[in-house]
């Protein structure tokens, strides 16, 4: 099953090893030969009964598979947005299951997969602020934690192939209602061969104080992942869920189509946080909706800095009255990488009111592109929604466009727009370098004091994580 | 030792444009020298081409420190061998936090050979310099979290600068025009900041077209400068024939170069 270079590991054993300037630095890979299963490459009706019927699914699921299957391949490529014309559905493992269990201790977690789960620096973070944890590798989560006051209060958080056995009831009431597979031809593709991927549900006035946070991991080369995320926040409750994602660098491609539904009850509170490291040879192509209803509130926070394709515009439903809506996006397009992120919001009630923040920064050739829509629907009246976006271009080569899509169909609105391109001015870089400050750290300073708005809003933690990747992303691009 | 700063036959275009017309110049740490000159005469050219703006280039001429050449250098190289530029203009950057940009400098200007990534220099001793310079200064701690320059008036900006003259502590300061635009409330805090931190260690180029700031920091040398030139030297007193008699003696003393000004005004009103 393991192809010969996949044995072959060049990582040094050594943690503290220099990560050699401007390199990603996840980039290294496992041996796959003691994986529990691979699919065959490519995708077929058998391959997606294969996979319902390994997990051992009730035939509404395996149904649902297989019209899903249907509509995806029903469904044309989109030609708007990134270039998908070297996506080969065909050239994808589907299915890869490299551990047979779950386990709720890192010491039972096969050694490859734990070691790379430390370098990820995941059980670290969970002993020091986290409320719990699932990771991902490959298809399946190797790995779960949650803190036990949170599961004596009936919070639930698990997978999602876990809540289709063991909460049946609560999964099929919100599953696929959200996003609905014909939403679009990768939400349909989603739908078909999902797997792993989380499952939360906060019960009523139970608030989550620490982030429960999910890691993705891809390691072998051509994978496809799947996951599928349902997040439930009832009445007055309140989460904030947390995702990465690394994969190896790779020459060929791997793809990433992620579906994940949320749903906000009356005054509950959900924040969604990504950050999105993909190596560059990996599709992100996901598709993310939230409903909230009334006096709700849900934030998504979207930092995407990796990954050679990504498209992916959260949205929010604004279902009821006093329902509120926040996106704040980062994107960071470096050289070979296409960063068409955005939001949506649509106001299907009076009295809502929503935000988009979105910064991006494109260098050494990356583009990045803002697409984003805010919709007010007929009857929503007195909504208030404000878009600002911000590019910041680095070099000549790169490229930054905005896509604003504005339908409105009352009067009674209050609707914001603004839009800036900025360039790294001479001035700035002169004057900080003139106080010391090599080119590269100024530029650095320069981009994180840019997104800095946003890196705020992230809890500590994050916001180091954040503005190291930053500033690996900036050394070695000049000079 | 006390370093010297050279500037022996200096030579900047900007474009196709020849601004500096062979400039020398030596100021020593220690002294203070004042630059004057009517508008458009070259100073703050000097100012860029001595920190190395990339727009300014040296056609001829060199500049050292203590006899190394500095023209290849970049202004982040330079600054670490102890030259300053107080900017008449000191730009905005948003979203970095003036103690954290602060810190990063001075960790660079005080251990030279420190490489991207190093240590900082430690949170805590930084704070409590930062903290100190900051009261002796007069300026309110609060400023140690604003954003590099952002929404400050132009006072503010200008007392930025002296601050970060007071924690680089360069060998050699240029300040341009740092008493311009100022009411003199502002003008005299400046001054008195300035006169602080001048001593024995550090040279002084103050280009300027105001007294004040000379009261406080009484120049041994100045310099006038006409058409990219230093036209002439003398004393303090030099200073204060100019602020009371303007330009018009030094342009009869030198008209050859006042020919060459008007020659400029007229090409670039063209």
């Amino acid at each position: 099953m393991a192809t010969t270079e996949a044995l072959n590991t060049k990582v040094p054993e050594n943690e503290n090893a220099e990560v050699s300037i401007g390199e990603y630095q996840y980039g290294f890979h496992d041996p796959t030969d003691e994986y529990s299963f691979m699919s065959q490459k490519g995708l077929n009706r058998e391959i997606v009964a294969q996979i319902s019927e390994m997990k051992g699914e009730p035939g509404w699921m395996r149904d649902f598979r297989l019209k899903s299957f249907e509509i995806f391949e029903s469904k044309p490529m989109p030609t708007w947005g990134g270039d998908l014309s070297g996506m080969d559905f065909q050239d994808i493992y589907y299915y890869v299951k490299a551990s047979d269990r779950q386990e709720k201790s890192w010491d039972d977690v096969p050694d490859d997969i734990r070691k790379t789960y430390d370098r990820l620096g995941i059980p670290e973070a969970e002993k020091k602020y986290l409320a719990g944890v699932k990771a991902q590798y490959e298809s399946e989560v190797v790995y779960g934690s949650l803190r036990e006051d949170l599961a004596a209060q009936g919070v639930l958080f698990t997978d999602t192939d876990s809540a289709l056995k063991d909460h049946p009831e609560l999964f099929k009431e919100y599953f696929g209602t959200i996003i609905p597979p014909s939403d679009n031809k990768f939400a349909a593709l989603n739908s078909a061969v999902w797997s792993g991927g989380s499952f939360i549900y906060v019960p009523p006035g139970v608030n989550i104080d620490f982030p429960l946070q999910a890691y993705f991991r891809i390691n072998t080369e051509n994978m496809g992942q799947f996951e599928r995320t349902l997040i439930i926040v009832d009445e007055g409750a309140n989460v904030h869920y947390v995702e990465g994602c690394t994969a190896p660098t790779y020459s060929s491609d791997s793809l990433h189509s992620a579906v994940v539904e949320i749903a906000v009850k009356r005054n509950g509170r959900c924040r969604y946080t990504t950050i999105q490291n993909w190596s560059n040879n990996v599709y992100n192509l996901v598709t993310k909706r939230a409903m909230v209803y009334a006096d709700g509130l849900m934030e998504w926070i979207d930092g995407n800095l990796g990954s050679k394709l990504t498209m992916k515009y959260p949205a929010i439903y604004l279902m009821e009255p006093g329902a509120r809506g926040e996106t704040l996006s980062i994107a960071f397009a470096s050289e070979g990488q296409h960063q068409d992120a955005g939001a949506k919001m649509v106001h299907c009630a009076p009295n809502t009111s929503s935000r988009i923040v979105s910064k991006s920064i494109s260098k050494d050739g990356g583009r990045s592109s803002y697409r984003g829509l805010a919709k007010v629907q007929k009857g929503a009246t007195n909504c208030k929604s404000n878009v600002v976006c911000d590019a910041l271009i680095l070099d000549p080569e790169s490229r930054s466009d905005t896509y604003p899509y504005i339908e409105v169909e009352e009067d009674d609105v209050a609707m914001e727009h603004e839009a800036s391109v900025s360039k790294i001015a001479e001035e700035q870089l002169l004057y900080l370098m003139s106080r010391g400050l090599t080119e590269v750290e100024a530029s650095a300073m320069i981009v994180t004091g840019f997104i800095e708005p946003l890196v705020k809003e992230l809890p500590m933690e994050y916001a180091v994580e954040m503005n190291r990747l930053i500033e690996l992303q900036m050394e070695g691009s000049v000079g | 030792m006390s370093s010297l700063l050279k500037i022996e036959n200096l030579h900047v275009s900007v474009g196709e444009t020849e601004i500096l017309k062979g400039v020398d110049l030596e100021l020593r740490q220690g002294e203070v020298h004042a630059l004057m000159g009517p508008n458009g005469s070259g100073k703050s050219t000097l100012a860029y081409a001595l920190v190395g703006h990339p727009k300014y280039e040296i056609t001829e001429g060199s500049i050292t420190i203590d006899d190394k050449d500095i023209i290849e250098l970049d202004p982040a190289q330079r600054a670490r061998l102890g030259m300053f530029l107080a900017f008449q203009y000191p730009v905005t950057i948003p979203g970095v936090k003036v103690a954290d940009f602060l810190r990063h400098a001075i960790s660079n200007v005080r251990n030279p050979d420190r490489k991207e990534g190093e240590e900082l220099m430690p949170m805590r001793d930084f704070r409590k310099e930062l903290r100190s310079t900051m009261q002796e200064l007069n300026i309110d701690a609060e400023f140690a979290r604003r954003y590099l320059n952002d929404g400050f008036s132009g006072g503010e900006k200008k007392r930025m600068e002296i601050l970060q003259l007071a924690m680089l502590k360069p060998k050699f300061a240029i300040l341009d025009e740092t008493d311009s635009g100022l009411d003199s409330d502002a003008v005299r805090v400046v001054s008195e900041g300035l006169k602080k931190l001048s001593g024995p260690h550090m040279g002084v180029l103050i280009i300027t077209h105001h007294e004040r700031l000379l009261e406080y920091n009484i120049p041994q040398y100045t310099h006038v400068m006409l058409a990219g030139r230093i036209v002439e030297t003398g004393d303090a007193e030099l200073a204060q024939e100019l602020h009371n008699n303007g330009y018009a003696g030094i342009r009869e003393r030198h008209p050859e170069a006042a020919a060459e000004e008007e020659a400029a005004k007229e090409t670039t009103t063209v």
